[in-house]
């Protein structure tokens, strides 16, 4: 009861320190916009738990803090946009955003922020909203911990969680977005940072990269989207540590690469995806430790590949390991573990003495006449599969991997 | 007709061949589930020999009952019974005998891991009726061979080859059209072709139950929306009970007329 009380005493007190306004229905100020409207720059605004009714709430010019205390509910009401920002070092922190209107000519979000720096944008969840948060021309800034989550229907009808357009050094971190159009989605961003989140049933990508060049995404999860991660027209992107699983569908993979160059893939596991890796058009791409298991195809390169590299990787029981268009140039495949590899190694040097072909036949055949993948598990494809291996006529004679290792890459 | 099937099926539950058939399907289910530790990877691996296995086994056991049992058929001839119920009855006691070996070696093992609560049930169950149709099928062809070749080699030569015929070497013409013809719109033609011939039938009906079928991509989607209307059921037993019922109506006719 003691700290009780001097808990209450101190929170009192707080207000004339640092400019503390508090919302609550029985409050003074009952409304979060009448709140913005008192503040002062530097101000912190406490919400405390209730239901407001409240859309195109605007911060414009004022470094404000806004706190909600147990997940306030804020309802837009399937109006517009709940929060507009422009103004630097906002934080908005444990608020609960619900109801953001849809919209084919505005793009509607809980949080819009406009030129702003330094913001924070943390811990809140997001239900039934058209946009999450749409991040417009901001630098610094800081999205974590935040839950999104909606129904999603069409692509043309849902709006994505987290959207960066034109913005730079922004770090995302710990989200979980769920339902959205696409999970999180960058546009002409630089040197962001998406980590740690989880991204899943999207209905277009869990994650989707434009004209973004220096980011990084590591340790994140994208499961069950329409795609996993779309990363297009974009140079020296860093993937590490994710982890993509179960996009399958007819037109579904976990990753696609287009028009990349200088990208680094390093330690990701792709799992139960129809195409693993969708490629066309990539530069100076590496794939390093990378785990493909029970992928459709692992790997399916459209064309337009130079020097791109996959070594140490480990192929796990896919349907096809590789499925390969246009010339081989040079990219190159070593010292990978391949599950289907049959060769053997007489020296102990844990490196196979039998080169490895990863086209099959049957991947070169449907490559060029898709219908032909009706025939799939016929015994006829079997047989000639194996004699393909024996003496290879049709698949491209250069793709080979020299070092096939004997055992797991463990990394 | 029943006295007949009755017959030659208990004829059949004595030999030792039924049950080595009998034990492999057993031995086939247990390995497969416990290496395993999946039911629909257990699926997949099963239909592969279940495509190859099943209308071997059905071709060869069928011609070599036929010849086996010449000389009962030849007795049972003499008595006053119509042909068409001998033939039909040895017919039948091979064909249901193979199938309840395929059903009953498969089925055990999985029931006893857990089927009935599993999804996989379903893909299970296609997996078990295009294998009894295929036996049938494969069986009736067998006594057609043999009926109409009196040469004990000309009628597993023949019986081989058929197996061959429509197990390889069809896809192998099949896919030689589709790559000669890559020009033009193909899965019209992808989906006649694959109707036509029972194996590739039961192989592409399995294969779109299960996950695996998102591999197809584009043609894949024509075949399920072939295969998930109901016309499209239809059709493709309509084809296989087809494949049973003109053997065994030529069985009927040949027999009818056969000198012996």
């Amino acid at each position: 009861m003691k700290y009780f009380i001097s808990i209450i005493f101190l929170l009192n007190l707080l207000p004339t320190l640092a400019g503390e306004i508090r919302v609550c229905s029985p409050c003074e100020v009952k409304t979060v916009k009448q709140a913005i409207e008192i503040a002062q720059s530097g101000d912190t605004i406490i919400i405390e738990k209730g239901v407001y009714e409240e859309f195109n709430i605007n911060i414009i010019n004022k470094t404000l803090h806004i706190k909600g205390v147990d997940y306030p509910v804020i309802d837009a009401g399937m109006n517009g946009t709940a929060f507009g920002i422009k103004a630097n070092g906002v934080t908005i922190e444990g608020l609960k955003i619900i109801n953001i209107g849809r919209s084919y000519t505005k793009d509607f979000a809980a949080i819009l922020l406009n030129g702003s720096e330094n913001f924070t944008i943390k811990n809140n969840i997001l239900e039934n909203v058209f946009f999450g948060f749409l991040i417009e021309k901001s630098v610094k800034g800081v999205i974590e911990g935040n839950r999104i989550k909606s129904e999603g229907g069409e692509e043309a009808n849902s709006g994505n969680g987290i959207h960066l357009w034109s913005s730079s050094e922004i770090i995302v971190r710990n989200n979980h977005v769920q339902g959205m159009r696409d999970g999180i989605y960058i546009e002409f961003g630089k040197n962001c940072e998406i980590l740690n989140n989880l991204s899943e049933k999207n209905i277009r990508y869990g994650l989707h990269f434009m004209f973004s060049d220096r980011n990084s995404y590591i340790g994140n999860t994208f499961e069950d989207n329409g795609a996993g991660v779309a990363v297009m027209f974009s140079k020296f992107i860093e993937m590490k540590k994710n982890l993509f699983r179960k996009s399958w569908g007819s037109a579904s993979y976990g990753l696609l690469l287009k028009e990349i160059s200088d990208a680094t893939l390093e330690h990701n596991i792709f799992e139960d995806n129809t195409i693993a890796v969708n490629a066309d058009g990539t530069t100076r791409v590496l794939f390093i430790e990378n785990d493909f298991k029970n992928n459709g195809y692992a790997i399916k390169v459209h064309g337009g590949a130079y020097s791109t590299s996959f070594t140490r990787n480990n192929f796990l029981y896919n349907s096809f390991d590789v499925a390969y268009s246009g010339r081989l140039n040079d990219n190159s495949f070593t010292g990978n573990y391949w599950s289907d590899y049959t060769g053997y190694d007489l020296n102990k040097d844990k490196i196979g003495d039998v080169p490895f072909r990863p086209v099959k036949l049957f991947s070169y055949l449907v490559n060029k006449t898709p219908e032909a993948i009706v025939l799939l598990r016929s015994i006829f494809i079997d047989l000639v599969d194996f004699s393909e291996k024996v003496s290879p006529i049709f698949t491209p004679a250069e793709l080979i991997d020299h070092e096939p290792q004997m055992n797991r890459i463990k990394w | 007709m029943l006295k007949i099937l009755k017959y030659s099926f208990f004829d059949l539950s004595r030999s030792l061949w039924s049950y080595v058939y009998f034990l492999f399907y057993l031995l086939l289910g247990i390995i497969l589930l416990f290496l395993n530790n999946d039911l629909s990877n257990a699926v997949i691996t099963l239909m592969n020999v279940i495509i190859i296995l099943v209308p071997l086994i059905g071709t060869i056991f069928g011609v070599m009952y036929y010849y086996d049992s010449r000389e009962f058929t030849e007795l049972l001839l003499a008595q006053p019974i119509k042909r068409r119920t001998i033939f039909i009855g040895q017919y039948l006691g091979v064909a249901i005998s193979l199938a309840l070996s395929l059903i009953l070696g498969l089925g055990i093992p999985f029931v006893a891991y857990g089927l009935f609560e599993s999804a996989a049930i379903w893909n299970f169950f296609s997996l078990l009726v295009s294998g009894v149709f295929l036996t049938f099928i494969f069986t009736a062809l067998a006594f057609n061979i043999a009926l109409s070749h009196e040469n004990k080699i000309k009628g597993f030569g023949l019986a081989i080859l058929l197996w061959l015929f429509l197990a390889v070497v069809y896809d192998g013409i099949f896919l030689l059209i589709l790559v000669y013809f890559q020009d033009y719109p193909l899965d019209k033609f992808a989906l006649i072709a694959s109707v036509l011939n029972p194996i590739d039938l039961s192989r592409i009906l399995v294969l779109l139950k299960l996950d695996i079928s998102a591999l197809l991509g584009y043609t894949g989607a024509v075949f399920k929306l072939f295969f998930g209307t109901s016309q499209g059921v239809i059709i493709s037993f309509g084809v296989l009970a087809l494949w049973v019922v003109l053997p065994v109506y030529r069985i009927i006719r040949v027999s009818a007329k056969k000198d012996f």
